[in-house]
């Protein structure tokens, strides 16, 4: 069923049940977002960046758990969601190691073009910058990974999760500590043979393809 | 390892499916099963998550996740003395950092290893109950209370005699090879 939506004074068809943020984007209003993929069941709305204004609800509230419905009426751009938006960038480039130089996601990562949007220094003054060591994992046969830029948007697991096979990708531990864990034996055993999804689909160049 | 207890432990596998046989295959099993392993082996060995992973049908990379999350797992053996290090409250006033450190640097291990021999391991936990000896450490069942850097290499030497007295009073008490 389709339904009327408002976002930005604009009027919008979509398809009852969709996510907000879904529905924003497919016409055309940009919503910043990080971990969320299209189709996704249970999204983890962990980024913390696609918060919206809806009429109705007393805070900003994040717009990929929000299904549409009849006559909602939305705000994407207010002071208070740029606010929340910015802090959560700011948090997200603390844990980031800023060194674009060097990245190989250099001009094409998800956090360089968050920042420019919402008008954010690339390196968050005031905030302590937890660092990981390794500071790269080359147990993959595959890939190296490196921790410090990882965000843990956790696009990689969901895209591991949706590849055929076993998945082989998880998060562990947690807090400061959580970092991205692979079953190196599953992908010695040829289950990551042919299949790139982590490193296509990583925003940030934390997943490399080792040159071979 | 020594051999005896790698022997042990091979046996504790094989019997491991007919512990999860009782236990349904609904994923919602996975904390109640790992905590059981864990009982039975005192830590979680790899082949032991795989067994896991294998009886409810998920990817091991999510038992582990799962098991890493977490304080209650384990991934080392314990220590046959293990060294528990309070930084409760009261024990991080008076210190029980540099109580853990001491341990640490003696001992060449961080907290939540074990050394090679498999005689001592490094956990920190929070409050043992006995805030007023603060700072506390444990090992193995022995409470340390007032604990000093300078104290550290006395209990070694203390767990060594006793050690060498216990080999020494089985030799005497066994009959003559």
């Amino acid at each position: 069923m389709m339904v009327e939506i408002t976002v930005d004074g604009r009027v919008l068809t979509v398809q009852a049940g969709q996510s907000l943020l879904e529905a924003c984007l497919a016409n055309d209003i940009y919503v910043p977002n990080l971990c969320h993929l299209p189709g996704m069941a249970d999204p983890p709305a962990s980024c913390r960046l696609c918060f919206v204004e809806v009429d109705g609800m007393p805070q900003p509230v994040t717009s990929c758990t929000v299904a549409v419905t009849g006559g909602l009426v939305a705000r994407t751009d207010t002071p208070a969601v740029r606010r929340l938006q910015r802090s959560a960038l700011r948090l997200l480039l603390s844990v980031h190691e800023v060194d674009c130089k060097n990245c190989p996601a250099n001009k094409r990562c998800e956090l360089q073009r968050l920042a420019r949007f919402l008008k954010v220094g690339l390196k968050p003054k005031d905030l302590p910058a937890p660092r990981k060591t390794p500071a790269v994992d080359d147990t993959h046969p595959c890939f190296s990974f490196y921790p410090n830029r990882c965000v843990l948007c956790g696009k990689c697991v969901e895209a591991c999760r949706r590849a055929p096979g076993e998945t082989v990708m998880a998060f562990s531990r947690r807090g400061f500590e959580t970092i991205l864990y692979f079953d190196v034996n599953a992908a010695e055993a040829g289950r990551c043979e042919n299949c790139q999804a982590c490193v296509e689909i990583c925003p940030v160049g934390a997943l490399v393809m080792k040159a071979d | 390892m020594n051999p005896a207890e790698s022997d042990t432990e091979a046996q504790l596998l094989k019997s491991l499916p007919e512990h999860l046989a009782p236990f349904g295959t609904e994923r919602s099993n996975l904390i109640p099963i790992l905590q059981m392993v864990q009982k039975h082996f005192s830590y979680l060995p790899a082949a032991a998550m795989e067994i896991v992973a294998r009886h409810l049908d998920i990817p091991l990379a999510e038992v582990y996740g799962v098991a890493t999350f977490y304080n209650q797992f384990r991934f080392t053996p314990p220590g046959r003395h293990p060294i528990k290090v309070c930084l409760g409250t009261a024990c991080h006033v008076k210190g029980g950092d540099i109580i853990l450190e001491n341990f640490e640097r003696k001992l060449g291990i961080r907290d939540g290893e074990t050394t090679a021999d498999r005689e001592f391991s490094i956990e920190r936990v929070a409050c043992v109950g006995c805030c007023a000896l603060a700072p506390v450490a444990l090992v193995g069942e022995t409470v340390h209370g007032n604990m000093a850097p300078s104290k550290i290499e006395g209990l070694f030497t203390r767990i060594q005699v006793e050690k060498e007295m216990a080999q020494r009073k089985k030799r005497e008490n066994e009959p003559d090879a």
